[in-house]
């Protein structure tokens, strides 16, 4: 593309969203566009902004559960999970075995949905419709196995200082199970319908340029930094419960395109699956709630817990002053790194592609705004 | 030339691959329920709006005390309740337990500190209001009426 002073003439600006379908939410990118060619993307966030981290400094901790579920809508648990991990490790409380089993199979069986949902919606913004329909019925199936346990559908608040609200019980380890193979059955499926189609293949290969060193500079986590040959998972580098415990891969390609970033994702479902598996078969017998205080205050000092969620690396900063309500909290949140690429990645593509881009960075837009 | 040949052969299998299989869609059973029309079973777990337990034993058929832990301990402040001290009975008696529905984040809170277990969800999903008073559920009313 030439950027000569004529041809910056030609420039004008288009305004994608904040009500734009393939944005995902009220995420608003301002672009500056040469024909049909993006030649700076700026994203505006805050549409929807509603102020988490403060909220979490003006109650006292246990409040703030409620308010960890509704940072990603897809990835509920895996907030709750960072939320009462950053609190037990602060605390120094250790939740029963059992319950970090109960905490594992429920947080892949949230990653498996996410990625799901991902999938079928990387596919609309490229212009299929049909595979959506395909993944929401596998989702449907996982969101009824949670309802079944944790009793809502989306915004789970499910985990407690020291364990989970309720027991898991043979029906849903039998539904679990049941899932698993079903979910393994439709994979091939999705290979020929989606993987091996030559429109898609065509929409996203060599679509964006994801590199380690870009991913170094601005935090870029999760799938798309394993699809630059990076095997950075938070479950793998700082483990946390009882993930240390299963046999599973990190799955990587050396693509660093979209491609990449979406053959990763597909393989992280099986390995979702995996461990699922293995912890189903070892679960142990126990309480699934321990015995903690009724009141907790929060020493004073801070803790730091990672967990990956779908979209990358999750962080809970927790300062507290000795009281019950905490001092500071800061969360680090994936999507808000990974959107930062977008300038750099996308300058200069189509639009059409920034559409394909913006759907392999899985963007979930309530996260970046908390 | 034999490359473009190429070309068009393998994209015209991958569609035809993939219109198999969204064919063979056709002949398997319908996962879709018309909602208003039909419905499914929600399970008993669903957790809906709170709601006081009907207790048949007790003479106001609730257990609630009217400690006000769950009004103190909510996260969103959505509970409003006033106990009122009666003659001849012990304890205060329960005159008016407001939730406001649009502030619950259904957390569980008020079910788990409840000392006396007089909070329970319901199984209610479908609500639909033309104003806010419409989801300012008064539980006493709701448990006196059932039966
Ligand atoms: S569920 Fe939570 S937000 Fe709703 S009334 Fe009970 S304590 Fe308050
Ligand atoms: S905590 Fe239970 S007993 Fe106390 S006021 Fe609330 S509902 Fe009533």
């Amino acid at each position: 593309m030439s950027t000569t002073p004529e041809f910056r003439e030609h420039r004008y600006v288009l305004n994608m969203g904040p009500q734009h379908p393939s944005t995902h939410g009220v995420l608003r990118v301002i672009l500056e566009m040469e024909g049909e060619y993006v030649m700076d993307p700026q994203p505006v966030l805050g549409y929807g902004h509603r102020m988490h981290e403060k909220m979490a400094e003006s109650r006292s901790w246990p409040g703030f559960l409620p308010n960890a579920a509704r940072m990603d809508y897809l990835a509920s648990l895996i907030y709750n999970h960072g939320y009462v991990g950053v609190v037990e490790r602060l605390a120094g409380i250790e939740a029963t075995p059992r319950a970090e089993y109960i905490r594992v199979i429920t947080s892949e069986l949230n990653r498996l949905q996410s990625h799901l949902l991902w999938l079928g919606v990387l596919v609309l913004d490229l212009g299929a419709f049909t595979p959506i329909m395909y993944t929401f019925e596998d989702r449907e199936k996982i969101l009824d196995i949670l309802e079944d346990v944790t009793g809502s559908r989306l915004t789970y608040c499910y985990m407690r200082v020291g364990g989970v609200v309720r027991d898991i019980d043979d029906k849903f380890i039998e539904r679990t199970r049941e899932y698993i193979k079903w979910q393994r059955s439709r994979m091939p499926m999705y290979d020929k319908l989606v993987t091996g189609n030559i429109i898609f293949r065509k929409r996203v290969e060599g679509i964006g340029e994801f590199t380690p060193d870009l991913a170094r500079r601005y935090g870029l986590t999760g799938p798309v930094l394993r699809g630059t040959g990076v095997a950075y998972d938070i479950r793998r580098a700082e483990p946390y419960s009882v993930y240390p415990d299963f046999d599973f891969e990190i799955p990587t390609e050396t693509g660093g395109d979209c491609l990449a970033a979406y053959l990763v994702r597909v393989r992280e479902i099986e390995q979702s699956l995996r461990i699922l598996e293995q912890a189903l078969d070892r679960l142990p017998e126990g309480p699934f709630l321990a015995k903690v205080p009724k009141k907790i205050k929060l020493p004073a000092g801070d803790a730091t817990y990672a967990v990956e969620s779908p979209r990358g690396e999750l962080v809970y900063h927790l300062t507290a002053d000795g009281s019950e309500v905490p001092y500071r909290m800061k969360i680090r949140v994936p999507s808000f790194s990974n959107l930062s690429i977008l300038p750099e990645v996308c300058r200069g593509m189509l639009l059409s592609d920034l559409c394909a881009c913006m759907g392999s960075l899985d963007l979930v837009i309530p996260e970046i705004d908390r | 030339m034999k490359d473009y040949f190429a070309q068009i052969f393998t994209g015209g299998k991958s569609l035809l691959v993939g219109m198999m299989i969204t064919l063979r869609e056709f002949f398997r059973p319908v996962v879709t329920v018309q909602y208003p029309r039909e419905r499914l079973p929600i399970s008993p777990n669903y957790r809906g709006h709170t709601i006081l337990v009907r207790d048949e034993e007790k003479p106001e058929k609730h257990r609630c005390i009217s400690c006000k832990m769950c009004e103190r301990e909510c996260p969103s402040g959505c509970i409003g309740l006033q106990g009122e001290k009666r003659e001849g009975v012990k304890g205060l008696v329960l005159v008016r337990y407001r939730l406001d529905f649009t502030k619950c984040s259904l957390c569980g809170t008020c079910v788990e500190v409840c000392p006396t277990d007089a909070l329970d969800y319901s199984n209610e999903y479908r609500h639909v209001g033309f104003r806010r008073e419409d989801f300012h559920y008064d539980l006493l009313a709701m448990v006196e009426e059932q039966k």
